[in-house]
């Protein structure tokens, strides 16, 4: 738990000592948000918030191990982190606080802004809570297999947007069912239980990544 | 044969056959076999789907194109499993054949994956009305494209081997987990695509005339790509044990 504790702080504050890769995934979101409105209108379905979501999370995944790579705070990481489950959670859930989060708080401006209604925000900001990590747990993985070769951006997404599916599927059902007033209780469960089993496997995945890229 | 350990020969088998000499001498032959065998079948098959089978009722003439469809899309994912457990032994027990088997499956993975969503993007044309719909097979099958497409797309990015080995072996294996839950969160979305047809240990739900014709392609279909599978691995070899003592051996005697 220290160890959690520990990483979480310190990623927490390089990332807003470092001002403008904090916000780089909050003001591509808004961008998007503000293009995808002049370009489609303004009468779309609340699954577009959860794709601009999506590419916002895989855009800032892929640079999350990238700073520690190229300093070799990473090969020390996993030098000295034993276990290294706890300090992956904590560099994981740092990431996702200044991506994630944000994203999901911004959201019913978003929604607003492209659907045109402000029905069963409260439904689309809970479920970005909750899908949104897990595509962080499960983005982290891919991101993890590339650090070391200094190639980014494309290459993570490929890898990892065939992953990021179900929870889109459930995420944007949940949205458009609480847009139109129907139950959602199922898909948000569907989201959880995807969050819970992202949660037990994906950290050691990433763990076992990052092993194979720094050759340890 | 061990007469010490009556099961012994399983674990000869096993090391035999992960070692790249043994296989590349000994595969030969069964490279020459598998092709012709798979495509003695595919052929049989094939004019007996095309030619003789009696139009079906509601799909007309369209149906045929089952016998192509439906073999593609098992091998698809046939092809997957198998290098997801190739990954696993190799991440084990790091055998380099494991290793090579992935690389030389993941391109006709894709292949075979393209042919399975080609063919049934024609054949959702005139039965469906529409050449796709956002239904479960339909979209893991893509997905699974699209992974395939990943396995050698990382390999290529990380230009060290041992380490583009690793990498991709993990990456088989995270796939493969999530196979399920992709097709399962898409089934949820109930589709257009009609339920499996053939399970096994169930009586099947299509009519004989098809199903033995189509039996017999999906069987060809699996030898003819298990031939080209075993082939693309003695070039693997080949590439990645050339300077070896007993390659140049070979070479120098054939």
């Amino acid at each position: 738990m220290r160890l959690f504790v520990t990483q979480f702080r310190r990623d927490l504050l390089v990332a807003v000592r470092s001002r403008s890769d904090a916000a780089n995934p909050l003001a591509f979101f808004v961008l998007a948000t503000v293009l995808l409105g002049l370009g489609a209108g303004a009468q779309l379905a609340p699954g577009v918030i959860w794709v601009l979501a999506l590419f916002a999370n895989v855009l800032a995944v892929e640079g999350v191990f990238r700073r520690d790579h190229d300093d070799g705070t990473l090969e020390q990481l996993l030098i000295h982190a034993q276990p290294l489950f706890p300090a992956v959670m904590g560099k994981l859930a740092a990431h996702w606080a200044l991506s994630g989060l944000p994203v999901a708080v911004l959201s019913p401006v978003a929604a607003i802004m492209l659907t045109g209604t402000a029905n069963g925000v409260g439904v689309l900001v809970l479920s970005l809570c909750i899908g949104t990590p897990a595509l962080t747990l499960l983005g982290a993985i891919g991101s993890a297999l590339i650090v070391a070769t200094g190639r980014g951006g494309l290459l993570v997404a490929i890898l990892v947007l065939p992953f990021y599916v179900p929870v889109l599927i459930f995420g944007a059902s949940a949205s458009t069912a609480a847009m139109l007033g129907e139950p959602v209780a199922f898909q948000l469960l569907a989201l959880a239980a995807l969050l819970a089993a992202s949660l037990t496997a994906a950290p050691f995945a990433v763990g076992k990544a990052l092993a194979i890229s720094q050759e340890y | 044969m061990d007469s010490a350990r009556p099961m012994g020969w399983i674990k000869t088998t096993f090391h035999k056959t992960g070692s790249p000499r043994w296989f590349f001498t000994g595969a030969r032959p069964w490279v020459v076999g598998l092709y012709v065998f798979g495509a003695l079948l595919i052929v049989v098959g094939s004019t007996w789907g095309l030619g003789f089978v009696p139009p079906e009722r509601l799909q007309g003439n369209s149906v045929r194109i089952l016998f192509i469809h439906a073999p593609a899309a098992h091998l698809a994912e046939a092809i997957y499993v198998s290098i997801a457990i190739a990954g696993f032994v190799f991440l084990v027990w790091r055998m380099k054949m494991a290793d090579m088997l992935i690389q030389a499956a993941a391109p006709i993975g894709f292949v075979v994956t393209v042919l399975a969503l080609a063919t049934g993007i024609i054949w959702g044309i005139p039965t469906w009305g529409t050449g796709w719909v956002w239904d479960a097979r339909t979209v893991s099958t893509l997905l699974l494209a699209f992974l395939f497409f990943g396995l050698v797309a990382l390999r290529q990015a990380i230009g060290r081997e041992d380490r583009a080995s690793r990498a991709v072996a993990l990456l088989a294996l995270v796939g493969v987990i999530n196979i399920p839950i992709i097709k399962y969160s898409v089934e949820w979305f109930t589709t257009l695509h009609q339920p499996p047809s053939i399970v096994i240990g169930e009586k099947p739900a299509i009519a004989p005339v098809f199903l033995v014709p189509l039996a017999v392609n999906v069987l060809g279909f699996y030898c003819f790509v298990a031939g080209v599978v075993v082939a693309a691995l003695r070039a693997r070899i080949v590439e990645r044990e050339a300077g070896t003592q007993w390659l140049r051996d070979w070479i120098s005697k054939s």
